[in-house]
């Protein structure tokens, strides 16, 4: 029988196979090719090393950032909250007693860590990566098997260089079809979440396959990947083909040379044996999708933007009853309001989830031109300091403050709310992050995931919207602003 | 780490599913560098409420937590497991747990027992009817036990083991450092290193 792209990259980092002692079954051992570290779930494992005498094992194979607590403003400044600026400090004495390579804040390499691990190239095919963070799922895009890690785990691979996992189980999730436009990579992950629930992924690495992932660019595929998490599941991976090879080509990790050919060569075959066979598979039509967004207070509370929100009668489970009650008391929704009748304070358009440039290429395409719902602020994060470069060298820095949305620099900012970016009470965001939890971006502060094109358009008209609810760009506008435009209103 | 064969103490019934580790530890706490003195932080939000269950007698001395479906979902922060730990906790008993979330408790020595959510039904009754029911959590014969209502738990082998043995999980990999060594040897070449540094 075949094997899945998940259990070959499994296998191939086997550095002890678990034997079976007594009738229990030992994990595997796996060798770690990357891991990525940053200031909030690193200070112990650091500390636990020193405590005990141990090295780091591969500084070669490990590589740290700043994103968690650092600003977005003022970046030139002492941080001035006083907890997070020992935080960085600890990291940056950390690395620098370990042998760390660091990404500092100010540094164009520094963001949020699953941004910048793509952006250097380290990010590739096969590879088995970790860090103390749950949306190292992003990585799996390339088609590696990354998943996040607690602290002891973290300090486990800096003095040992590999991990003791359970074997996965495996789950396809097939997405054929053509999205429809409007349509995004975030919809995708976020249907996916609502059909097989919050826990639907535990105990499994999910494949993402099928014509319309193949369609999508590394980019989106990394949305996608970013939630498996959010659907329960460790890791979620893509199999590596030309648009990954064409994504790497040339970064400054990449591969070269004789090498390039050894690794493509190796990359290709790391896919899913046509006999192989999955131990859950899911299918979803992609032509079917339309935009989705969230209601509740865990991401798969969600519905298309076109429904309603729903209520605690429409659900079967009585633990699912409880938890919608519960997500509109918090979320100070009436069952049954159309979820285009929404209105929001704040549009946060950042996050591991889509803070790349093609997020906020797409975003600017709908907002040029038009103009800003007075009422609403809208943040515009960059997930790294690369990414910031590259979008004003395209002019969208301009698109976004013409808007009137906040231009800010690299980092995790309001999807966590660790830095002085968060939302007040009672405060309602469209955000394109990744979770809708109870406080997650500010305390009380209520969260409805989006993706980068609902939110822009939910920015011009304060309510709930995709671009297809949007008027026209009058001619003269549009002529000014350039006719850039991947997304039309339909 | 500590042994643990059983642990007996008072049940506390949290009837919630998706319990995320941003409720169990709101993000604010996660900038401290320590490793211990969470206790605080536990459910911080939420004991903001007179009436939350941990601010009640006597559950505010429990430490076995029964909880709902999807317990520890979301972030990856082991502080999480440090503030259960931290509070007094030794036991979460819920039908399913979150993967991160099972695996932390497993290093930190906090039972995560996956107990079938008709058990779990029949404890939270239990749990509310006599308040300061104590649940005893018999790691060796994997039950729980709770006035008379005795229901068994899964628990994945090696974790189990290594808790009884209170054994620390990088010194059992130290073991096979030859292991590690000998697969570094034969990897490909083409694999990337952070060092030096490209930009």
């Amino acid at each position: 029988m075949g094997k899945t792209l998940a259990e070959k990259v499994w296998e191939s980092h086997i550095v002890r196979k678990g034997e079976v002692v007594n009738g229990q079954a030992e994990p595997d051992l796996l060798y770690i090719d990357l891991h990525l570290v940053h200031e909030v779930t690193s200070p112990q494992a650091f500390e636990g090393l020193r405590l005990a005498g141990r090295k780091l094992r591969r500084p070669d194979l490990t590589i740290a950032t700043e994103d968690h607590n650092t600003p977005t403003i003022d970046i030139d400044k002492p941080i001035a909250d006083v907890t997070s600026r020992t935080q960085i400090e600890t990291l940056r004495a950390n690395c620098k007693e370990f042998g760390v390579r660091l990404h500092s804040l100010g540094d164009a390499q520094q963001g949020i860590v699953h941004i910048i691990g793509p952006q250097l190239g380290l990010t590739q095919p096969g590879l088995t990566v970790v860090c103390g963070d749950s949306h190292t799922s992003t990585h799996g895009a390339f088609g590696a098997l990354a998943m996040g890690i607690g602290t002891s785990e973290v300090e486990h691979v800096m003095a040992t260089q590999s991990l003791s996992l359970n074997p996965f189980k495996t789950m396809a999730i097939n997405v054929e079809g053509t999205l429809k436009p409007g349509v995004t990579s975030k919809d995708i992950i976020l249907a996916v979440i609502a059909k097989i629930g919050t826990g639907g992924g535990q105990g499994y690495v999910l494949e993402y396959r099928g014509s319309a992932i193949r369609a999508l660019s590394m980019d989106a595929r990394m949305t996608i990947c970013n939630m498996s998490i959010e659907a329960g599941a460790r890791a979620g991976m893509v199999a590596p083909d030309d648009t990954t090879f064409k994504y790497l080509k040339g970064r400054p990790h990449a591969p070269q040379g004789e090498d390039w050919d050894a690794a493509v060569e190796n990359w290709r075959t790391l896919r899913t044996d046509d006999d192989a066979v999955f131990d859950a598979e899911v299918f979803l039509d992609a032509d079917e999708l339309e935009p989705f967004v969230t209601w509740g207070t865990n991401p798969g509370q969600g519905v298309s933007l076109s429904q309603a929100v729903p209520s605690p009668d429409d659900f079967a489970d009585e633990n699912e009853k409880a938890a919608c009650s519960r997500a509109l008391e918090y979320m100070a929704l009436e069952a049954g309001t159309p979820m285009k009748d929404i209105r929001v304070d704040t549009v946060f358009l950042g996050s591991c989830t889509n803070s790349r440039v093609e997020d906020l290429r797409l975003a600017a395409d709908i907002i040029r031109g038009r103009q800003k719902d007075p009422d609403v602020r809208m943040m515009v994060v960059p997930g790294s300091a690369r990414v910031r470069l590259e979008a004003e060298a395209e002019g969208l820095d301009k698109v976004f403050k013409e808007f009137g949305a906040e231009w800010r620099f690299a980092g995790c900012s309001m999807c966590l709310g660790m830095n002085p970016d968060q939302l007040a009470p009672g405060e309602r965001c469209a955000s394109t992050s990744n979770r809708n939890f109870e406080g997650r971006q500010g305390k009380g502060g209520r969260t409805h995931l989006v993706s980068p094109v609902v939110a822009a358009a939910t920015a011009v008209r304060g309510t709930l919207s995709s671009p297809s609810d949007l008027d026209p760009v009058p001619p003269a506008a549009a002529d000014q602003a350039g006719n850039s435009s991947t997304i039309h209103a339909a | 780490m500590e042994k643990i064969t059983t642990h007996t103490g008072i049940g506390v019934p949290l009837r919630q599913s998706n319990v995320d580790t941003d409720q169990i530890i709101p993000a604010v706490y996660l900038k401290r560098i320590t490793r211990t003195g969470f206790e605080d932080a536990l459910f911080a939000a939420w004991r903001k409420d007179e009436n939350f269950i941990l601010n009640r007698e006597p559950f505010n001395h429990g430490s076995v937590l029964v909880a709902g479906p999807d317990f520890g979902t979301g972030s990856s922060r082991e502080h999480a497991v440090w503030a259960l730990k931290d509070f007094g906790f030794r036991a979460v008993l819920a039908s399913r747990f979150a993967d991160i979330f099972r695996g932390n408790s497993g290093k930190q020595g906090l039972v995560a027992a996956q107990v079938a959510q008709d058990d779990i039904e029949l404890i939270w009754k239990e749990l509310e009817n006599h308040p300061g029911t104590e649940i005893t959590v018999d790691l060796e014969a994997r039950l729980v036990t709770c006035g008379a209502i005795i229901a068994g738990f899964q628990i994945d082998d090696y974790t189990r083991w290594r808790l009884l043995e209170g054994l620390d999980d990088i010194g059992l990999t130290l073991r096979h450092e030859e292991a590690i060594t000998a697969y570094e040897a034969v990897r490909p070449s083409f694999k990337p290193t952070t060092l030096p540094a490209r930009t």
